[in-house]
């Protein structure tokens, strides 16, 4: 499968991506690793006139200490995340969760600012982000914004990122010592997950984030609210598909996500030494 | 499998120049073609294959400076530039095999040979990436190819029997 015919121009940096979203407007896409865009593509579910390749913006690919935060440029891939001894020591969740996303292959492409600009709400990333309480650093042509990770997933396949922003940075605070988990539940390898949970105790509170339990990646409220409230895990993941929209789609029932994001939460919780 | 279709207006070529398997190759592509179709099409190395299509079975795997990477699911124009291998530019010779190739052939990793060579190509890539792994590594580290035929048990009994120095060229 060929995508339709496009114009191609490369940016050797966010400046000048900016300066050519500003110029295409709607009808030109951001090109990171394609492993979202370019499958799209193929099967005309996105037909950009214009892709700005940003693939070789490489002051982008960068993960460093920030003093309180680790910050992680957009175009970092998925292996340099999951490689990362910084991550491994400061905030080990980003980096198990970027080794679980697809393949290999996939990972040596696909970037971790790609990922959350895709809004998908069945990625993995995104609910590390979240669970983990992350900034993303959004520059556009009158310089730069911070979002809160809540605030960026807006719909299905829809971020809070205006046409002519691009997402620069990630920043995840550290938590070096904190309990965490991922718990990704798949019937086939390197798929995306049918659901996925993840739990990591912040400052006291724990904070869990599920995949594929709605139109965007989300913070199970409910299950969080009920640990403050002096739950045990095992009770408050009961509550994980409280306010949640599972969909319904080839792998499962909105049902059997529901049991999945229970039974999910509650091993996540556990594996991170909430009881 | 179609080809690049021709493009409508005519208009968007780009021109690129890649080193493919050691030699630096030009070529004149629209936006729009795959990597793997320029390779097959334009340069002849039909060695890489395409199964799928759509990025699910790994028979398309090369290496993009030096790591794996799915050759359906990456533009011609991105690799301008880049260093790229592929199962023709493995082999150190004519007529000798790379360890892994030699470690697919006496360990039968391969039944009609169709995803043997986006197999070979993932395999040496996650012996560098890993070469000392253990067999749920390997299955693991393979879990982006796949095999209608062998039931991967050989395939990964070749990549360990590589990763253990037994089928050095
Ligand atoms: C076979 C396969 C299996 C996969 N399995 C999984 C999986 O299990 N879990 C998972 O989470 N993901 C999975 N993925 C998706 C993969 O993680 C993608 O790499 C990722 O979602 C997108 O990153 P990218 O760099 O490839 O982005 P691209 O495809 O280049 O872009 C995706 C979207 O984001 C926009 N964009 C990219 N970068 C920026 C930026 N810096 N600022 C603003 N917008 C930007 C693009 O315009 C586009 O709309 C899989 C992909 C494949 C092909
Ligand atoms: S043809 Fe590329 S992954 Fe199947
Ligand atoms: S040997 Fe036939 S598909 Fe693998």
């Amino acid at each position: 499968m060929i995508p339709a015919a496009f114009d191609y121009v490369r940016a050797g940096s966010a400046e000048e991506a900016i300066a050519l979203l500003g110029e295409h407007g709607d009808e030109a896409k951001l090109l990171a690793g394609g492993h979202s865009l370019l499958p799209m593509m193929k099967l005309r579910l996105a037909v950009p006139s214009v892709l700005v390749d940003i693939g070789r913006v490489s002051d982008l690919s960068y993960i460093t200490d920030g003093g309180d935060h680790i910050a992680v440029g957009a175009l970092t891939r998925h292996r340099a995340l999951e490689t990362s001894d910084l991550l491994a020591a400061e905030c080990p969740l980003l980096g198990h969760v970027a080794g679980e996303v697809g393949d290999p292959q996939v990972r040596h492409r696909g970037t971790i600012g790609g990922s959350l600009a895709h809004s998908d709400p069945a990625s993995d990333l995104p609910a590390a982000v979240l669970a983990l309480g992350g900034t993303l650093v959004a520059q556009g042509p009158n310089g730069s914004r911070e979002i809160a990770a809540g605030d960026f997933f807006t719909g299905y396949f829809e971020s809070a990122l205006a046409d002519d922003e691009m997402l620069t940075e990630i920043r995840v605070p550290k938590a070096p010592g904190a309990g965490w988990n991922y718990q990704k539940f798949n019937r086939r390898a390197q798929d995306w997950a049918i659901v996925g949970a993840a739990a990591v105790t912040v400052n006291g509170g724990t904070n869990v984030a599920l995949v594929n339990m709605g139109s965007v990646p989300l913070r199970a409220s409910a299950v969080e609210a009920a640990l403050a409230g002096g739950a045990s895990a095992a009770d408050a993941a009961e509550q994980a598909a409280e306010g949640t929209d599972a969909p319904t789609d080839l792998n499962a029932t909105p049902d059997y996500r529901n049991h999945l994001a229970r039974v999910l939460t509650r091993r996540a919780l556990e594996a991170a030494g909430v009881s | 499998m179609l080809g690049p279709e021709a493009d409508e207006t005519g208009e968007v070529i780009v021109e690129i120049s890649v080193t493919v398997n050691g030699e630096t190759r030009t070529g004149d592509v629209e936006p729009r073609t795959l990597l793997v179709y320029w390779l097959r099409d334009d340069l002849r190395l039909t060695g890489t294959n395409i199964g799928c299509d759509t990025s699910s079975c790994g028979a398309c795997t090369v290496h993009v400076n030096g790591e794996s990477v799915k050759s359906c699911t990456m533009l011609a124009v991105q690799a301008d530039g880049e260093d790229i291998l592929t199962i023709e530019g493995l082999a150190p010779s004519e007529d000798e095999l790379h360890p892994m190739q030699e470690a697919f052939r006496q360990n039968h990793g391969l039944q009609c040979g169709y995803c043997t060579p986006g197999m070979v190509m993932a395999a040496v890539s996650l012996l560098e990436e890993n070469p000392d792994p253990s067999e749920r590594d390997v299955r693991l580290g393979l879990e982006g190819n796949l095999c209608r035929c062998t039931g991967y048990h050989n395939i990964v009994k070749s990549v360990l029997a590589c990763a253990a120095g037994e089928t050095a060229a």
